[in-house]
C-alpha cells in the first residue's frame, strides 16, 4: 500500500467515524436492537472482500478460506436485513396497532 | 472502465448505507432506510462480481447460495426472544469472515507484506479472531449452553493481560520483521483464545455491554479489512458498525453507572460481589391475585416495567392482553423501559413491539420516572436490579448511582417474580420489603394470564 493510499484511507476512516457518531447518536433507544442488526448486515459488506478471495484462485487454501468467508458474510447480510425488516415492521404507531 | 464501474457501485453503496442508518432515527423512516441499504448492498455485490481477478464463479455462487439459505432461515424463524443469541452469532460470523480474508491474504503473500499492510492485517485478524470466539461464548451463555454466571479464577486478569501482551508482542514483531508463518498462526491462535477469556468472567446481566462491544470489534475488523484491501466501502461500513457498537456500549455503561473496565474485568454478579450485600430489611408481603386484579381494574394509571424475566417467560403477548383489558376499562397503560433491561440494547422494545404494543406507549427512563408518583400500580415483570432503590438511596451498594426506574414512588407496586431468590447481581432488593410492594410468585406468563381473567371479572 502506498502512502497516498494510506492517507486517503485514513481520511475516509476519520470522516466515516464522525459521520457515524452523528448519525448513530440520533437513533432512539427504541430502535437499538434493529440498529444493531442493521449495522451487522451492513458490515457484512466484507462479503466483497470474501468474493474476490473465493473467486480469484490464488491457491487452494485461499479459495477454501474465501468460500467459508463468503458463506459467513452472506449469512450476515441476508439474515441481518431480513430480521431488521421483520423487526421494523412490528413497530407500529398507536392508531394502526389498534386495528389488529 | 470496469474498475470505474466497481468503484462507482461502492460509492453508491456507501451513500445508501449512510442514508439507511440515518433513517433509523425514527421507526417510520427506518423501513425505507433499510430498503436503501439493501439496494446498496446488492449493487456492491454485483459490482464486485465484475472484479478482474475473479477467474471462477463456482465457489462464489456456492457460498452465496449456502449463506443465503442459512441467513434466510435464521431471519425468518428466529423468535424475537432469541434476538440476543442471534445477534451474538452474527457478530461471530462477521468477525470470522474478516479473520479468514486476512489469513488468506497473509498466506497468499507468503507473509511478506509491507509494514502498513501488515499492521492493518494484524488488527483485522486479531480483532476478527477474538470477536469470533468471544461472540460464540456470549451466544452459548445467552442460549443457556453454559451457565451465565461469571467464570472466574485466581489471577484471571493478570493472566489475560499477559496473554494479550504476548499476542500484541508477536504482532509488533511481525510488523517489523514480517515473513514468519508459525509466529503469525500463533498470534491468530492466541487471539482466538483471548476472545474466550475476555467473555468468560462476564455475567449475563452485563450482556448488553458485551454485545455492543463485540458489535464494535466486528465492525472494526471489517474496517481493517478495508485498509488491507484498499477498499473504501469496507472502511466506511466497518467504521459505521464499529462506532455504532462503541456508542451503544457507552450508553449501556452509563445506564449502569459503571465504567467499561469495571464491566470487562469486574466479574460483576459473582460470589465476591454477592457477599457484599447484607442485612434483611424485614419480610416480603405476598399478595393475592384477586386483590391485585381489583387494584388494577380500578386504577387510573398503570405502568408495566419489564425485565429479562419477561423474555424468559415469553410473556410479552399476555402483557399486551392485560393492557388491552385495562385500557378497555379506561385505565391509562404505559411501559417503562430501562436501557439495560434484557440482554441486548433495545431488547424489551422489540419484544413488546412484537406483541403489538404501539411504540408510543413505550417510555424511556427519563420520561417515565416523573410519572411514578401519579401512578396507581406499577407492575414489575421479571426485572430486579433496574428497580432496586438501593442504587439511589444506599451509597455503599455495589450498584450505587445506577439510574433506576423509581417504581417505589408509585402508590402501589406489584412484583411478578419466579421465586424468592435474588436478582442476577446477587443483591438484596429493598423494594421487595417496602410496605407499598406486594409480591406475586410464579411463572410470569401464567400469573398474567390469570390476572387477565380476574380483571375481566372484576
Amino acid at each position: 500500500m502506498s502512502h497516498e493510499t494510506l492517507i486517503s484511507a485514513l481520511y475516509v476512516f476519520a470522516l466515516a467515524a464522525f459521520l457515524g457518531y452523528q448519525v448513530i447518536s440520533r437513533v432512539p433507544p427504541l430502535l437499538h436492537t434493529p440498529l444493531m442488526s442493521a449495522t451487522n448486515a451492513i458490515s457484512g459488506i466484507s462479503l466483497v472482500g470474501s468474493i474476490v478471495t473465493a473467486g480469484a484462485h490464488y491457491n487452494t487454501v485461499s479459495t477454501i478460506l474465501g468460500f467459508i468467508a463468503v458463506v459467513c458474510s452472506t449469512t450476515n447480510v441476508v439474515g441481518g436485513f431480513v430480521i431488521t425488516d421483520r423487526m421494523l415492521r412490528m413497530f407500529k404507531r398507536k392508531e394502526i396497532a389498534k386495528k389488529d | 472502465m470496469q474498475t470505474y464501474f466497481i468503484e462507482l457501485s461502492y460509492l453508491l453503496a456507501s451513500i445508501f448505507f449512510i442514508l439507511g442508518l440515518k433513517g433509523m432515527s425514527h421507526p417510520e423512516s427506518a423501513k425505507r432506510g433499510m430498503h436503501l441499504a439493501e439496494f446498496g448492498m446488492l449493487m456492491a455485490i454485483v459490482g464486485t462480481l465484475m472484479h478482474h481477478e475473479i477467474v471462477t464463479y463456482t465457489w462464489i455462487l456456492a457460498g452465496l447460495a449456502v449463506g443465503s439459505v442459512v441467513g434466510l432461515a435464521m431471519g425468518v424463524w428466529v423468535p424475537m426472544t432469541a434476538m440476543p443469541q442471534r445477534t451474538a452469532l452474527s457478530h461471530a460470523f462477521g468477525a470470522f469472515a474478516a479473520a479468514l480474508v486476512g489469513i488468506s491474504e497473509f498466506y497468499r503473500e507468503g507473509g511478506h507484506l509491507e509494514t502498513i499492510t501488515m499492521s492493518a492485517l494484524g488488527f483485522e485478524v486479531m480483532l476478527g479472531a477474538l470477536t469470533t470466539t468471544g461472540s460464540l461464548l456470549a451466544f452459548a451463555k445467552l442460549q443457556g449452553l453454559v451457565r451465565g454466571t461469571p467464570m472466574t479464577y485466581k489471577g484471571q486478569n493478570i493472566f489475560n493481560m499477559a496473554l494479550l501482551a504476548v499476542t500484541i508482542g508477536i504482532f509488533v514483531y511481525l510488523v517489523i520483521f514480517p515473513g514468519s508463518m508459525p509466529l503469525f498462526f500463533t498470534m491468530v491462535g492466541l487471539a482466538f483464545i483471548f476472545g474466550l477469556l475476555l467473555v468468560m468472567p462476564i455475567g449475563s446481566a452485563d450482556m448488553p455491554v458485551v454485545m455492543s462491544l463485540l458489535n464494535s470489534y466486528a465492525g472494526l475488523a471489517s474496517a481493517a479489512t478495508g485498509f488491507v484491501l484498499s477498499n473504501k466501502v469496507l472502511i466506511i461500513a466497518g467504521t459505521l458498525d464499529g462506532f455504532s457498537g462503541f456508542i451503544l456500549s457507552i450508553l449501556m455503561c452509563r445506564a449502569m453507572n459503571r465504567s467499561m473496565t469495571n464491566v470487562l474485568f469486574g466479574a460483576f454478579g459473582s460470589a465476591a460481589t454477592a457477599a457484599a450485600s447484607g442485612e434483611q430489611h424485614g419480610s416480603m408481603r405476598e399478595v393475592g391475585l384477586e386483590d391485585i386484579a381489583t387494584q388494577l381494574a380500578y386504577a387510573n394509571k398503570v405502568v408495566f416495567v419489564p425485565g429479562y424475566g419477561l423474555a424468559t417467560a415469553q410473556a410479552q403477548h399476555v402483557v399486551r392482553e392485560l393492557a388491552d383489558v385495562l385500557e378497555k376499562r379506561g385505565v391509562t397503560v404505559k411501559y417503562g423501559i430501562h436501557p439495560v433491561a434484557g440482554r441486548m440494547p433495545g431488547h424489551m422494545n422489540v419484544l413488546l413491539a412484537e406483541a403489538n404494543v404501539p411504540y408510543s406507549a413505550l417510555y424511556e427512563l427519563e420520561q417515565i420516572n416523573p410519572e411514578f408518583p401519579s401512578t396507581d400500580v406499577a407492575v414489575v415483570i421479571g426485572a430486579n436490579d433496574v428497580v432496586n432503590p438501593d442504587a439511589r438511596d444506599n451509597p455503599g451498594s455495589p450498584i450505587a448511582g445506577m439510574p433506576i426506574l423509581e417504581v417505589d414512588r408509585s402508590k402501589s407496586v406489584v412484583v411478578l417474580k419466579r421465586g424468592q431468590g435474588k436478582g442476577f447481581s446477587g443483591l438484596e432488593n429493598p423494594l421487595f420489603f417496602k410496605p407499598v410492594t406486594g409480591m406475586l410468585y410464579g411463572d410470569a406468563k401464567d400469573t398474567l394470564t390469570r390476572l387477565v381473567q380476574a380483571v375481566q371479572h372484576a
